[in-house]
């Protein structure tokens, strides 16, 4: 290399576009957009083209109109009265609901299985390796179609509840398991009740601070304060407490068998519950796989000095394996956690009225308006997928091996 | 997103594909076969058999479009589809015509942009629902589980009728009747409703039918019958007047028995015109003389199709009803063909 003189003042041709390596990966890539561009183009002027021929126009005057259909799970008011806005609203919050508490199962499960499947108790880690195995090389769909068949065919339906010597029974009075869902008591808050509620969430926070305190008197003075047993008392005693002195002013709405179904209570619908399971245990198993190689990538070292410095093992884990396998584990944390909100369409498969369901589903089919709905459809899982990884970067950046 | 953005790609990509022009005659004709969406399984109206043959109702005008212009019943190619991606299929240019328990309605018709070629069965929205249940009127259903196929009227019925009585229900919202004929006799619902016909369909397909009951109550009006895209009119005229000559078929007593000797000529000009032995119909249409003549030909007139895949002789058992001949008092009536 160094026998090459530098070019003197070589002035710029055009053929140097294709012949001189600086330049030449601009030109395809500047030909590659243009490529791309024109195809677009195209199809985007035959579309207009056809559905002009068609006597069809892109327009989402629909959206306010009433969308004419009842869905089973709302988490805001809705009739069939409503729009098909409303109605796509009632399905994102839908996909949200489900999304979340299968992230947060996911989660968990993932942790668990992947610090048990390095477990040096044989059984223990070849379950999990199965676990693993078996979930990760199955398609979702079959999960949750899977778990959806099984509690269809396996619980019973309420009419089984009913009669003097009922087939079946709730589960200590309150639970009913059946084939449409599981019904559950709801908390109902008297106005003192919220007292109660508030007196709780305060509790948390304390502790959250006690906690904080241990942390830094560890640090600074290294006393070792306990944590566990005073913030489980911190955060339950006070609330317990208020909860009696103030006469119990929080009661609960169990369910019970009226006419068709069960009413009162909260309903966890069958299809929210199979979808849920089915996105949490099979991510779940790819999560596993991730805190795995996490905590593998934390060399043996580290965790042979820590012994040596008598740390017990629970505290090597905590201490100093996982904040260092967490870069590890984070980033693609964020990618499953954005397949889980994308598996979550298939939720029609089982009857889950989440945004496909609603916007991509009946409001498409109602109205026709195929490419308007697609469209918002893509905007809106964009939008949930944008917000999803911008978070999870905060959070990486917080847990990210910081250099000094 | 890349799903989304793939699957949004295909479906622009295939709406700019189906650049349906005004030649879906020679299209098909040129192809060799006949694309027909149908059901993905209601016996009786459209399901497959142990080899893959596909028989019914609604197959049955297929084939005569196919014998019709094709020459050959059994040139059709059969597209399975849901109440939801019915539509698509059609305006896509997937399929050629949809003969799948469709309801008339003004949207599809006007707003859809689709032509219904006429009408080959009236029906009704009703509901199913188990003997145990002791149910004897839908005025009873209030707070009841209902399965319903989602992307059709019935899921629009229903919402109308429980809000005009002033009843509750949960909706279950299902793809296919198999699915949803799977939830009702495991108890996810308590009720199924769609078109009448179709819940005698279901119903037979039961293995004791008789533990169910059909309510009385007809909710709504359900006018079935094959439809192609609005604004090709040539094709939308072939499958009208197929239609048109099974129904003046069975009216002027052709019949897949005494069709050939009828071909020889008779005393009726208007069965001549339709067998092609009088007048050009079949060239007006863009066909040979012989098209009427081999669609009744292919599965016999409209009452021997009833007869055959739906009627009281059948598992089904459906009866004429609305849907005998107008001069048996029904609503069938083919306009004259001259
Ligand atoms: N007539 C109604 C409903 C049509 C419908 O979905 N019918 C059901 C039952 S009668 C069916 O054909 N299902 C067959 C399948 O699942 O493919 C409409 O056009 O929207």
């Amino acid at each position: 290399m160094t026998t090459l003189s530098d070019p003197q003042g070589e002035s710029f041709r055009l053929s140097m576009l294709l012949n001189d390596t600086r330049y030449r990966s601009y030109t395809f890539q500047f030909i590659a957009l243009v490529c791309v561009a024109a195809l677009f183009a195209y199809l985007g002027s035959n579309l207009m083209a056809n559905l002009r021929a068609a006597g069809l126009s892109i327009s989402y005057d629909f959206l306010g109109d009433p969308s004419g259909y009842d869905i089973n799970q709302t988490m805001i008011a809705y009739t069939s009265q409503s729009s098909h806005l409303r109605a796509s609203i009632v399905g994102l919050l839908n996909t949200l609901l489900v999304s979340i508490l299968a992230c947060i199962t996911a989660t968990i499960i993932g942790v668990v299985a992947g610090v048990l499947r390095l477990s040096n108790n044989w059984l223990v880690s070849k379950l999990m390796a199965g676990y693993v195995e078996m979930f990760r090389n199955v398609p979702v769909l079959i999960w949750i179609i899977i778990i959806f068949t099984i509690m269809t065919a396996v619980a019973p339906s309420p009419s089984a509840f009913r009669g003097d010597d009922p087939d079946a029974s709730m589960v200590f009075g309150m639970i009913a398991f059946t084939n449409r869902g599981v019904y559950v008591p709801a908390p109902v808050f008297e106005p003192l009740g919220w007292v109660v509620l508030g007196v709780f969430l305060a509790s948390i926070v304390a502790s959250i601070l006690y906690r904080r305190h241990a942390r830094k008197k560890l640090f600074d003075e290294g006393v070792l304060l306990p944590t566990t047993w005073p913030t489980l008392a911190i955060v339950f005693v006070p609330a317990i407490l208020v909860f009696f002195v103030l006469g119990r002013p929080i009661t609960l709405d169990i369910p019970e068998l009226g006419g068709f179904n069960f009413s009162g209570g909260v309903t966890l619908l069958g299809s929210l519950i199979a979808l849920w399971f089915a996105l949490a245990i099979y991510t779940g198993a790819f999560i596993a796989e991730n805190v795995r190689a996490g905590i593998l990538s934390v060399s043996r070292g580290q965790t042979e000095a820590a012994a040596a410095l008598g740390l017990r093992p629970r505290r090597i884990m905590n201490l100093v394996v996982l904040p260092q396998a967490l870069r590890v584990i984070v980033p693609p944390l964020i990618s499953h956690y954005l397949n889980i909100t994308k598996n979550s369409s298939l939720a029609i498969a089982v009857g889950y009225m989440d945004l496909t369901g609603t916007l991509g589903g009946i409001t498409l089919n109602q109205t026709g308006r195929a490419i308007e709905t697609i469209l918002l459809l893509m905007l809106f899982y964009l939008a949930i997928s944008l917000t999803i990884s911008g978070l999870m970067n905060v959070y990486n950046n917080a847990v990210r091996l910081k250099e000094r | 997103m890349k799903t989304s953005v793939i699957l949004g790609t295909m479906t622009l990509a295939a709406m700019a594909a189906g650049a349906a022009g005004a030649q879906t005659l020679s299209d098909v004709q040129d192809r060799g076969t006949l694309n027909c969406g149908v059901t993905t399984g209601l016996v009786g109206f459209a399901a497959p058999d142990a080899n893959g043959d596909w028989s019914g109702f609604d197959v049955a005008v297929c084939r005569a479009v196919a014998a019709a212009v094709l020459e050959d019943p059994q040139s059709v190619e059969f597209v399975p589809t849901t109440g939801k991606t019915r539509f698509t299929a059609l305006s896509s240019g997937e399929i050629d015509m949809l003969a799948r328990n469709t309801t008339w309605t003004f949207t599809r018709d006007v707003d859809l942009k689709f032509e219904f070629a006429g009408i080959n069965y009236y029906d009704g929205q009703g509901f199913m629902i188990p003997k145990e249940l002791g149910v004897s009127s839908a005025r009873e259903l209030s707070g009841a589980t209902v399965c319903i196929q989602t992307g059709t009227t019935t899921e629009l019925n229903l919402a109308d009728y429980f809000r005009k009585n002033n009843m509750d229900y949960e909706p279950v919202p299902i793809e296919t009747n198999a699915e949803a004929q799977q939830q009702y006799i495991a108890g996810a619902c308590d009720v199924y409703t769609t078109d009448a016909s179709g819940l005698a369909a279901t119903r037979a397909a039961f293995e004791t039918p008789g533990d169910h009951v059909i309510l009385p109550e007809i909710i709504s009006k359900e006018p079935l019958g094959p439809l192609v895209r609005h604004g090709d009119n040539e094709w939308g005229d072939v499958v009208r007047w197929t239609l048109n000559a099974l129904i003046a078929a069975e009216e002027l007593g052709i019949t897949s028995a005494n069709i050939d000797e009828m071909k020889a000529g008779t005393e009726s000009p208007e069965i001549n015109r339709i067998l092609g032995t009088e007048g050009n119909l079949g060239e007006m249409l863009g066909l040979d003389a012989d098209w009427a003549y081999r669609a009744i030909k292919a599965n016999g007139n409209y009452g021997e199709i009833f007869a055959k895949n739906i009627g009281e002789s059948t598992p089904i058992g459906l009866a004429r009803g609305l849907n005998a001949q107008w001069t048996d008092g029904g609503l069938m009536y083919a306009p004259p063909f001259r």
